[in-house]
């Protein structure tokens, strides 16, 4: 490689390795921002704005759902297993909600504490199996339930 | 540096070698797509959750993949065609931009397809999607830079620091779902560790992603070929190809 040569890869190294720290500075700095959602824990520590909508994930809490039963009123506690924040939504919960999923909720947090949401979104995660080795599993007791809407299918 | 990489510089050599590489990525290609979108979509299982709407995996990952893996291509063929000089480079870089974003494209189609069944929601600003969308609008803002400058070679050298400067966004798309909270699942394949699928839903889906590799030199090879005879339109090697056709 001749002297040119070298600098113009010199060049293009400092081009790429310019960007990275750039971008990485700006992604760090604004890092609370570019995460979807609080964590419970989050919003137990007020670190979540009020009087904003906001966004809070987590699972939802075994046994904790509530539904109005004249009207589609519903009503959960989602938890990071360190926290919980309860929240109350009107409306059609998505296919996969239930017991043990992951969601994340958008919404404005009530004075107290409850997240009032108007949009639920369903999390899912990483792993997927035919639905006997989940009745297999679920069976050994290592998986939790199917969901009522997968049934259907 | 070794010969071939003298030799790739040449792009009479470069077509040559394209031309009989085509017919068995291009046989390759439609046997493994096939393969894969049959099995994919009728006999692997469903998913315990998802039921059949998981199916669309077979797309989303493989679209997903290629849009980033051209991304690289594009970035290392414009970092060498920046260093060398090369016009084969320029020329491989070039003919990335447009396949790279239709992949996008389907990717993010795909996903906002699948968002809407399993999460409630076409789309979501989470930093993966955003990530994946700012792809695309690289791969477009590298479209229009190269077509905006008259002289190929001021073209080339641009689009190659502009890719090169985008070419951060490729470990942020890669790392998003780890690094920040979102609501795009984390990755199913990871390097170190086993799948989080079984073999029968991971195989045609790899079968898939190599299919889908071919194509994208197939389509790569096409588009060079057509570019290295557009720019050597005037050299003697061109003319007497054409020549030879007509004749």
């Amino acid at each position: 490689m001749n002297a040119q040569r070298k600098q113009r890869l010199t060049l293009v190294l400092v081009i790429v390795l310019g960007a990275s720290v750039a971008v990485g500075l700006t992604a760090y700095a604004l890092s609370q921002n570019i995460n979807l959602f609080y964590s419970p824990s989050e919003i137990y520590m007020g670190e979540a704005p009020k009087d904003t909508r906001i966004r809070a994930g987590g699972m939802v809490v075994e046994g904790s759902i509530r539904r109005d039963p004249t009207s589609l009123r519903v009503e959960f506690d989602i938890t990071d297993y360190a926290h919980a924040t309860t929240v109350e939504y009107t409306g059609i919960l998505p296919d996969l909600f239930r017991e043990g999923q992951g969601i994340v909720a958008q919404g404005m947090l009530a004075a107290d504490g409850r997240l009032i949401a108007s949009e639920v979104l369903a999390k899912h995660d990483e792993n997927y199996m035919p639905p006997e080795v989940a009745e297999a599993l679920a069976r050994a007791g290592k998986m939790p339930p199917m969901p009522e809407a997968a049934k259907g299918y | 540096m070794p010969r071939w990489f003298y030799q790739l510089a040449s792009p009479r050599w470069c077509y040559q070698i394209t031309g009989r590489l085509l017919p068995g990525f291009a046989i390759a290609a439609v046997l493994l797509l096939m393969i894969g979108t049959v099995w994919g979509l009728a006999f692997a299982p469903p998913d315990y959750q998802q039921g059949n709407s998981f199916r669309i995996i077979y797309l989303h990952v493989p679209t997903a993949y290629m849009a980033q893996s051209i991304y690289l291509t594009m970035a290392i063929a414009g970092a060498i065609g920046l260093i060398w000089k090369m016009k084969v480079a320029d020329m491989v870089a070039k003919s990335c931009a447009p396949i790279g974003a239709a992949l996008a494209v389907l990717a993010l189609a795909t996903g906002a397809i699948w968002g809407k069944p399993t999460w409630g929601s076409w789309w979501v600003w989470d930093a993966r999607l955003t990530s994946m969308l700012i792809l695309l609008f690289l791969y477009l803002g590298v479209i229009a830079l190269n077509s905006a400058i008259e002289s190929e070679s001021t073209a080339a050298q641009s689009t190659a620091v502009l890719a090169l400067v985008g070419l951060v966004n490729i470990p942020i798309i890669k790392y998003s779902v780890d690094w920040w909270n979102t609501l795009h699942q984390p990755a199913t394949f990871k390097v170190t560790e086993k799948p989080a699928m079984p073999p029968e839903m991971w195989i045609p889906l790899l079968i898939m992603v190599i299919g889908f590799y071919c194509f994208f030199a197939v389509v790569l090879m096409l588009r060079l070929r057509n570019e290295i005879l557009r720019r050597e339109r005037r050299t003697s090697w061109v003319r007497e190809l054409l020549l030879q056709m007509r004749g």
